[in-house]
């Protein structure tokens, strides 16, 4: 986004404003069914409901239903008015000023007001909450949230202020054109202090719970469901359909499956490994695919003390040459995946597919170029050490991939799987040649991925390092076009090859067609059930 | 008997303060943290979350203090995971749930299976003996993982008569199947060591005598052959009653209960410290309480052991 898009934004989310929002966009003439519930299944417990120690996606989705940020999305992902009715960027886009609607109350009949953002956010900064998702804060730009997380500074002079009940003015350290979008993301939820103050822990307990969110959380039992009830008091009330959410804990995805068919319950995400296309032939107005804004990846170890060959680029550049996507893809995946050559996922907002030589090239031409890079390189004999967390498509994955390399390029790969904590261990050391990676966008913008790769950036763990890279990353903040920008970092990336990309993800899933107003172009897979109905069956 | 008693508690209590110290150790030594994520904490968060949980402190210290804590005020600290709950709410959530479905398998595996058991000896041979035999080694190839996906297709996805999990509060329909699950290849067990021993009984001298003094069947095997036909059975009762209490893991992630067992699995995986101590303790503790309990039985009903 440049600032000319900002301000244009900026005007139609304040002209949004004058007119009535509609949570549940109900076309003239549906049926409706009598009864307006929604349940869906959750793959894990989330481990809370506190907006500021929440760190799951789990987590998240139940938050948007129960809590409202200043901004949130629509079916497209795009930002629309949330206790905000719209806001003002100056100074250069570092400067934001949001005005919340006069109407938006807590659950128990108080106005929510600016302070309470203030509080929450300053809340999330506050070593003392030890807040798992205090690095988001950080991420915002708000100015020193750095100092104030790290305890060298007092949670109060963090960079927000309530100029009255209704205006919140956000100051940051440095110009952050997608600071509003940052607004829908749970860490930035208001959190009602009295409450928070009065229960300490227990505050998020169902019978302790004010939330500000067209639902309020009514039962909750840990490892087996909880449900939601539409609140009265949320301001726009009037529009919401659905009535009653309910989320089942389903650990096991074919008994998930079981349980859908038996019509226990409305949306299953994720299925089973591999199960998407026979899915699709049985019920194909049930199982959908979506782009998700995620991207799947081999990190390449260019530590120091790392493999000689793998700190250069043509061994590298081979390595990814030789990767056939389109097998990954359409033979074990199936679910509406794409073959990757770049690193930021193709549906993210804004973004423009850089043209990369590689992508172009046919699977035949690019396996002959890997050949001649690898003896260009001079390397015959080379062993690599593959970790991935356990998981049988991670385990596909790298099967077939190190047959490649041995077939195409005559490369041993010895597979290493561990669970989850220990494989973070591993990796996190730099005790890999090779390692399974991937990145979910926290907002949807080409930076949240390109990013992480610069060179001190605690997720690149293969340490892959370029310094016109981090240059480019860094002006990208300021640039006028920075779209222009990650196109020539990722030509950069893919030159020096610093990861292997190797799919973009989908999301699949089922859902029951009865219910309508599913968000299936929000690439970040947020949903809103205030935007739900449900119809008669047919 | 008393000092036999308070021998066995002297013996019990630094059984379970070893289990603590070593679940202790192997827990440090596992490799990964509570905080891990893919993103990487950066590490001023990652420090005012170590501190928050007091794992800046030493290795030794930490022991000392839980410990302390654990005896002397029941309070097995907060969750690394579940960051607004302790270990005790978990427990107080999990654990009634995982002793409900527990205690009905138990009740159904003894009946069930007792019965069967008896039949099968008394009618040696018949084909009463060859339905039970049958029966019990049908449930023995079906251990839980294989009959709760079965019970499933069959009762919720065909019939539509139960729901395939949950556990709303321990309604009778969601205790169906998770005590169906959990409770046949108990039954199965129970029923071939019930009429192994029974056999061996009914064949025994002092049966044969009281049957030659003309006492009626069912006296000789209520009076005679029961009390000493039952010592292998209670044997294998205490462990399987521990057993079942404290849950098959597979049938609380299975059925989505909300017991304990999909804590357990859960904090494993997730270095949720001290749910993982909480729960290892609780069980052990449990295990060593029974398992007295079973020896004090035994010494009951069996006047050849000496205490």
């Amino acid at each position: 986004m440049n600032r000319r898009t900002i301000l244009a934004t900026t005007t139609a989310l304040l002209g949004l404003a004058l007119q009535p929002a509609l949570a549940a966009d109900v076309p003239e003439g549906t049926e409706l069914a009598d009864d307006q519930t929604f349940s869906y299944r959750l793959l894990d417990q989330f481990p809370t409901l506190d907006p500021q120690l929440n760190e799951e996606t789990a987590g998240s989705h139940v938050l948007r239903q129960i809590m409202e940020g200043l901004m949130t999305q629509d079916a497209q992902g795009n930002l629309r008015p949330g206790v905000a009715t719209g806001y003002e960027a100056s100074e250069g886009n570092t400067v934001y000023t949001f005005t919340l609607r006069d109407d938006a109350r807590w659950s128990n009949g108080d106005p929510v007001t600016a302070q309470d953002f203030v509080y929450a956010w300053r809340r999330a900064a506050d070593p003392e909450t030890a807040s798992p998702y205090a690095w988001y804060v950080e991420l915002t730009g708000m100015k020193n949230a750095g100092a104030i997380v790290a305890g060298e500074m007092d949670p109060s002079e963090l960079g927000v202020e309530a100029v009255d009940d209704h205006t919140l003015k956000v100051t940051l350290d440095r110009p952050l054109p997608y600071f509003p979008a940052m607004t829908t993301y749970a860490t930035l939820f208001p959190v009602h202090q009295e409450t928070v103050e009065q229960y300490g822990s227990d505050w998020t307990a169902p019978e302790n719970y004010v939330g500000n969110g067209a639902y309020k959380l009514a039962e909750l039992s840990l490892n087996e469901y909880f449900k939601l009830v539409k609140n009265p008091e949320y301001w726009d009330a009037d529009n919401v359909v659905i009535e009653e959410v309910e989320g089942l804990i389903i650990n096991d995805s074919s008994q998930a499956l079981t349980r859908y068919e038996a019509g226990e319950f409305d949306l299953l995400e994720p299925l089973p490994a591999g199960s998407y296309p026979r899915l699709k032939e049985q019920r194909p107005d049930e199982a959908i695919s979506v782009p998700r804004l995620c991207s799947y990846y081999y990190q390449i170890n260019q530590r120091e003390g790392a493999k000689e060959e793998l700190k250069d680029p043509r061994v590298r550049k081979a390595l990814s040459l030789a990767v056939d996507r389109d097998v990954i893809v359409d033979q074990i995946l199936q679910g509406g995946q794409l073959p990757a050559y770049n690193f930021v996922h193709e549906a993210t907002a804004g973004f423009e597919m850089p043209e990369l030589d590689y992508a172009q090239m046919t699977q035949a031409e690019r396996d002959a170029k890997a050949k001649e890079l690898l003896e260009e390189a001079g390397v015959e004999d080379l062993d690599l050490k593959l970790i991935y967390n356990t998981d049988e498509s991670h385990k596909q994955i790298a099967t077939v991939l190190s047959q490649m390399w041995k077939q195409k390029l005559g490369i041993t790969t010895t597979l290493e799987n561990m669970e989850w904590s220990t494989y973070l261990d591993v990796r996190k050391a730099g005790n890999f040649d090779v390692a399974r990676s991937a990145w979910c966008g926290d907002y949807n913008e080409a930076s949240t991925f390109l990013d992480i790769l610069m060179t001190d950036q605690e997720q690149n763990d293969g340490k892959w390092s370029n310094a016109e890279y981090d240059e480019l990353m860094k002006a990208s903040k300021t640039s006028d076009d920075p779209a222009a920008d990650y196109r020539q970092a990722e030509q950069i990336l893919a030159e020096d090859t610093g990861i292997i990309p190797i799919y973009h993800y989908s999301n699949t899933f089922l859902l029951d067609p009865q219910i309508k107003g599913f968000p299936l172009q929000n690439v970040e897979n947020n949903w809103y059930v205030k935007d739900f109905y449900r119809v008669k069956a047919d | 008997m008393y000092s036999f008693i308070a021998r066995r508690i002297a013996i019990a209590i630094p059984t379970i303060l070893l289990l603590i110290v070593f679940s202790f150790l192997l827990m440090e030594a596992a490799p990964g943290s509570p905080f891990a994520t893919e993103r990487g904490v950066p590490p001023e968060v990652l420090a005012n979350l170590e501190k928050k949980y007091g794992l800046d402190r030493p290795l030794i210290e930490r022991m000392g203090i839980y410990v302390w804590n654990v005896v002397t005020q029941f309070d097995f600290g907060p969750s690394f995971k579940f960051k607004d709950r302790t270990v005790n709410d978990l427990i107080a959530q999990g654990f009634p749930v995982t002793l409900t479905y527990g205690i009905w398998s138990f009740v159904v595996a003894v009946a069930v299976g007792g019965t069967l058991g008896v039949l099968a000896a008394i009618y040696h041979n018949s084909w009463l003996d060859y339905l039970a035999v049958g029966i019990s080694i049908g449930a023995q190839v079906l251990p839980n993982f294989v009959m709760a996906p079965i019970l499933v297709l069959i009762f919720t996805l065909w019939l539509g008569w139960l729901p395939g999990g949950g556990w709303r509060g321990g309604q009778w329909e969601y205790l169906i199947l998770p005590v169906i699950a959990l409770s046949t290849s108990y039954m199965a067990s129970i029923a071939r060591i019930t009429r192994s021993s029974m056999l061996e009984v009914l064949n025994a001298g002092f049966i044969r005598t009281a049957r030659a003094k003309g006492l009626p069947m069912r006296r000789v095997i209520l009076r005679h052959a029961m009390k000493p036909a039952l010592l292998p059975v209670i044997s294998y009762l205490g462990p399987a009653f521990v057993g079942m209490i404290t849950g098959s893991v597979l049938i609380d992630v299975f059925f989505s209960t909300g017991g304990i067992g999909q804590f357990f699995v859960n904090s494993a995986l997730s270095r949720d410290y001290s749910v993982i101590m909480g729960i290892t303790i609780l069980i052990g503790t449990l295990t060593v309480t029974f398992n007295l309990v079973v020896d004090i039985l035994y010494a009951w009903i069996d006047p050849k052991i000496r205490y």
